[in-house]
């Protein structure tokens, strides 16, 4: 879509235009600033002693000859921050079972106390004078474990021992969503019915910047301040005060400076830092944490990881009747922060795709197991709803004998039944899914795909294509109903614009960048609205001692919410800034106009600028007399639904039959995100999603062995995608503005990684003559469906 | 022990234990953060610089085999005022977004853009090998390589 266009020549830099990133400058000179580049005078070093085995009661502590060591300062347990008065870790989202009855949250101290449940869980905390000496100190603490029998086969969680007292066969909740006796009509009716059993595979997130902090205290205030890799510094801040008790908010200040990727994982309040942060308290010191890549593995939290079966009804003509799902989800060993509400609200909600399914039943089990907490990760819940629809079908458009295509077509909402009320409990504001399909079939030359087979037949190769008509839901909204449903937090967000005396704009959101670029498109926003140059506005996030609240970013939320929190903000500048030039024209405040940062007087060509205004009300010498000086506004914006995009990816594959190697040839998405702000960031955003969907279908796999031992914790057994793993990919948009925020736009970040795995798993069946395998299709995999195995 | 080298152009004498790394002299020592570290089992390519004109891992080399050797880093091939080339590329082509890959993906492209005349997006992909990146997808960043080897003499070095 968008050509590279160089900065010279595109001059617009408001909305819509592909202005070159303003944070790139400090990236590409190294002189970004993230957690690990900053220190503090007399800092001490942690590092963690963490539990080699899956399930254990922990005996005893023996830190004796760790704290022998020279240079070792401390050794603090969990058992001490229990018997200090931390509170747990608490899980944010409160789901109901069916029957009624809450979820049953394990408990889930800050660090692991008398028991620890997953390999890798932190159970001690060594600080000393250098980080060598701390990794040493922890080798040599010395631990008594008696090992209790692990659950870790998802499959047969529910029927193993009970890993916590009182939660009788490790599930949390049965939850359902959905009319189960209609459903059940509709199946009984069915022309025709496809049955599916999916797996989605268990993914660890991988931000090349590991999880980092640096925990301060200051004597003489009691303030604490914590600089950290968070994608939502105030809900960190929120829950360490309010629920782990570290410090009263306004004693606890919470800083992420540039965050290197998030993708989820740095949503979640996890042990470590919490720990860090608790201890600098107590020691008085700055202690400085960061992750290895193998801490990382072990300890981030994983995603996805379900066991599905669907069944799709159908009537003789193949129009969908009935749609029912029962997934076993696995939250891990702990309900991480969002884990509760990914594979139940952000899952079963989605289960309608593009269609018109009039009946829809779901049954989830949220069970724990001896692993790593599963929470959100790029997509949540959404690429795994995705994945369920968009193979089953095309699974049932095998069996009938129809075109992929026309049986989606044939079966999607049209742009005339908007507003849409799925039976999943969403309304879809808007939509155009035929438009996406259409473009990305031309984009693909679907009507070309048998000469290209039989081409890459020519040369051994088997050639698959596969489609997939996605929907999600973004702009995680409005705070009422979510509030409602369980969500212990609103969903607004905060925005803040200052204009300043000389006229330059500084802004200030609760959303947070780790790669967005919100520095350049909410100053795009900005400037657009209030006419002012793009280069007098400055965007800050990231930091709760300078924006009042906010609720971070995740869910492809940041813009549609944080950034019509921004235009509620400017639109209060300007109706406060219209009163001001009113005066300054001797005029009344109906009669001034407001347009490109001018202020005019109608049928007059008198006219005063922004900026003059801005100076007008910081020296208010002749100045309305009922009005507060200065002009600094805030908006708290609280969308009344989630935004819909939605499209559709095609992939072509093609499979080595000697080998079994599986190579993505082609991509094309075709997404619906509504109004684009900056084409150039969009298209990056649907790259990078692609490229780990693409990862999830054919490399991605976080295995753990049935001892309970992660099998993939390094970058030698954990396949990341690389760049000669992938193509180039082809990416456009069609358009229909959200409905209901005031930017008309809903949000681009998971997109890719919400639609890919499903195009590539059909591009690979397709290409394996309906074989149906699990993800991901890794060689051998697929070298032994060739074979029949 | 005591080793003596010179990074972007400065001269260091430096004591340092022998099981030091290059990556953290950089960024411990001499304080140059431009220089990431992304993993443990040298995989990322985040901690990439140049070593005597060519692209290492500065997290595989150890500070004995420092001695004499001129280190390039991110901070050394250009300002924001004065972009090397190869930075001005990833900008213009939007080949970042987290930014944690970039030092390491910019020198890694530098040397492998040096070393290969005509390259072409396969032989670009082939060459990131040794550099993960988890924002980008890695289609702009080709994009950005192309674009400066486009403009190379394939008769330079
Ligand atoms: S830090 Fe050197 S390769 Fe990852
Ligand atoms: S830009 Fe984030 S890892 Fe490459």
């Amino acid at each position: 879509m968008s050509e590279v266009v160089s900065q010279a020549e595109s001059e617009n830099q408001g909305i819509g235009a592909p202005v070159r990133r303003r944070e790139d400058l400090r990236f590409i000179t190294g002189d970004g600033r993230y957690t690990d580049d900053i220190n503090q005078p007399g800092q001490l070093y942690a590092a963690f002693c963490r539990s080699p085995y899956p399930r254990v009661r922990i005996d005893n502590i023996d830190a004796s000859e760790a704290l022998a060591l020279p240079g070792v300062v401390a050794v603090y347990t969990g058992q001490q921050l229990v018997d200090d008065g931390l509170g747990d870790l608490p899980c944010g989202w409160m789901v109901k079972s069916k029957d009624g009855t809450e979820m049953i949250s394990a408990p889930h101290p800050p660090m692991a106390a008398t028991v620890a449940n997953y390999v890798g869980e932190p159970y001690a905390l060594v600080l000393a004078e250098t980080l060598q000496i701390a990794k040493q100190a922890a080798e040599l603490v010395d631990t008594d474990f008696t090992e209790l029998n692990a659950v870790v086969d998802l499959a047969h969680a529910s029927g193993s021992e009970n890993i916590y007292e009182g939660i009788e066969n490790n599930l949390a909740y049965e939850w359902a969503l959905g009319d189960e006796d209609a459903t059940k009509m509709a199946f009984a009716r069915a022309a025709h019915v496809t049955t599916l059993d999916l797996t989605n595979n268990r993914l660890i997130p991988n931000a090349l910047e590991p999880r980092a902090c640096l925990g301060m205290y200051e004597r003489g205030t009691g303030d604490y301040t914590l600089y950290t890799t968070s994608q939502n510094p105030h809900l960190e801040r929120l829950v360490l005060s309010a629920f782990v008790q570290i410090a009263p908010e306004h004693k606890l200040r919470i800083i992420a400076p540039d965050v290197g990727g998030g993708f989820g994982s740095k949503i979640f309040i996890y042990s470590e830092e919490t720990s860090v942060i608790w201890a600098a308290g107590k020691i008085k010191r700055p202690i400085k944490w960061v992750a290895d890549r193998s801490e990382s593995f072990l300890a981030d939290a994983h995603g996805r990881d379900h066991i599905t079966r669907a069944e799709l009804a159908m009537d003789e003509m193949g129009r969908f009747t009935g749609l029912r799902v029962k997934t076993t989800a696995n939250l891990g060993a702990y309900l991480s922060t969002f884990g509760s509400s990914v594979p139940t609200y952000l899952y079963g909600t989605l289960l309608a795709g593009q269609y018109k399914t009039p009946n829809i039943y779901v049954e989830v089990q949220g069970t724990y197991t001896n692993t790593a907490p599963v929470d959100a990760y790029r997509g949540a819940g959404r690429p795994e709803a995705t994945y369920v629809v968009e193979r089953i079908v095309d699974q049932a458009a095998r069996e009938l004998g129809k075109d992929p295509a026309d049986l989606r077509r044939m079966n999607m909402i049209q742009p005339e039944d908007f507003p849409y009320e799925t039976p999943v409990a969403l309304t879809y504001d808007t939509g155009n899914y035929e438009a996406s399909l259409d473009k990305a079939l031309e984009m693909i030359d679907y009507a070309g795909f048998e000469a290209r087979q039989a081409e890459a037949a020519e040369r051994g190769k088997r050639r698959g294509i596969g489609l997939a008509c996605y929907i999600e839901a973004c702009g995680l909204a409005p705070s009422k109903l979510a509030i409602q449903l369980g969500a212990g937090v609103g969903l607004y967000e905060s925005g803040e614009i200052r204009m300043n005396p000389t006229g330059s704009v500084s802004v200030f959101t609760g959303s947070h960048s780790h790669g967005q670029g919100h520095e350049t498109t909410f100053a795009q926003v900005v400037s657009d609205k209030l006419g002012v140059s793009y280069d007098d506005v400055e965007v800050i996030h990231g930091d709760t001692g300078r924006m009042e609240f906010g609720l971070g970013t995740y869910g492809s939320r940041s813009l549609a919410v944080g950034g019509s929190a921004l235009m509620v903000a400017a639109e209060k500048v300007i109706e406060k800034g219209r009163k001001i030039a009113a005066h300054m024209m001797q005029a009344q405040v109906d009669q001034v106009d407001f347009e490109n940062g001018q202020f005019t007087l109608q049928d007059s060509n008198q006219s005063v600028s922004i900026q003059e205004v801005a100076f007008a009300a910081y020296v208010p010498a002749d100045y309305p007399e009922d009005l507060e000086p200065g002009l600094t506004e805030k908006a708290f914006y609280d969308p009344n639904n989630f935004t819909y995009p939605a499209g559709t990816h095609v992939a072509e594959v093609e499979v080595d039959l000697e080998t079994g190697v599986v190579q993505l040839v082609d991509f094309v998405a075709v997404d619906d995100f509504g109004h684009i702000i900056n084409p150039l960031i969009v298209d990056g955003q649907v790259h990078g999603g692609v490229a780990q969907g693409a990862g999830q279908a054919l490399m991605e796999h976080g295995i753990y062995d049935e001892y309970g031992q992660l099998q993939t914790g390094s970058f030698m057994d954990y396949t990341m995608p690389r760049a000669d793993d992938l193509p180039d990919f082809r990416v456009d948009t069609t358009v229909t503005p959200c409905t209901h925020n005031p930017l008309g736009v809903k949000g681009c970040g998971e997109a890719g990684a919400i639609g890919s795995p499903a195009a590539i798993m059909n591009a690979v069946t397709h290409a394996l003559g309906n074989k149906d395998i699990s993800m991901p299709a890794t060689p051998e995999k697929v070298w032994r469906a060739i074979r029949g195995e | 022990m005591k080793v003596s080298f010179k990074v972007n152009g400065q001269a260091h004498e430096i004591d340092v234990p022998p099981n030091t790394l290059l990556v953290e002299v950089l960024r411990e020592t001499l304080e140059l953060t431009g220089t990431h570290v992304g993993c443990d089992t040298s995989q990322c390519g985040a901690c990439t610089v140049h070593l005597d004109g060519r692209a290492v891992k500065s997290c595989t080399v150890l500070a004995p085999q420092l001695d004499g050797v001129e280190v390039t880093t991110i901070e050394g091939i250009g300002d924001s005022e004065n972009l090397h080339p190869m930075q001005a590329a990833f900008r213009e082509c939007h080949a970042l977004q987290c930014g944690f890959c970039t030092p390491g993906m910019i020198m890694q492209a530098i040397d492998l853009v040096e070393k290969n005349p005509g390259l072409d997006s396969q032989a670009i992909r082939e060459g990131l090998e040794g550099n993960i990146c988890r924002c980008t997808g890695y289609h702009n960043i080709v994009r950005a390589i192309a674009s400066v080897a486009d403009a190379k003499p394939a008769s330079v070095k």
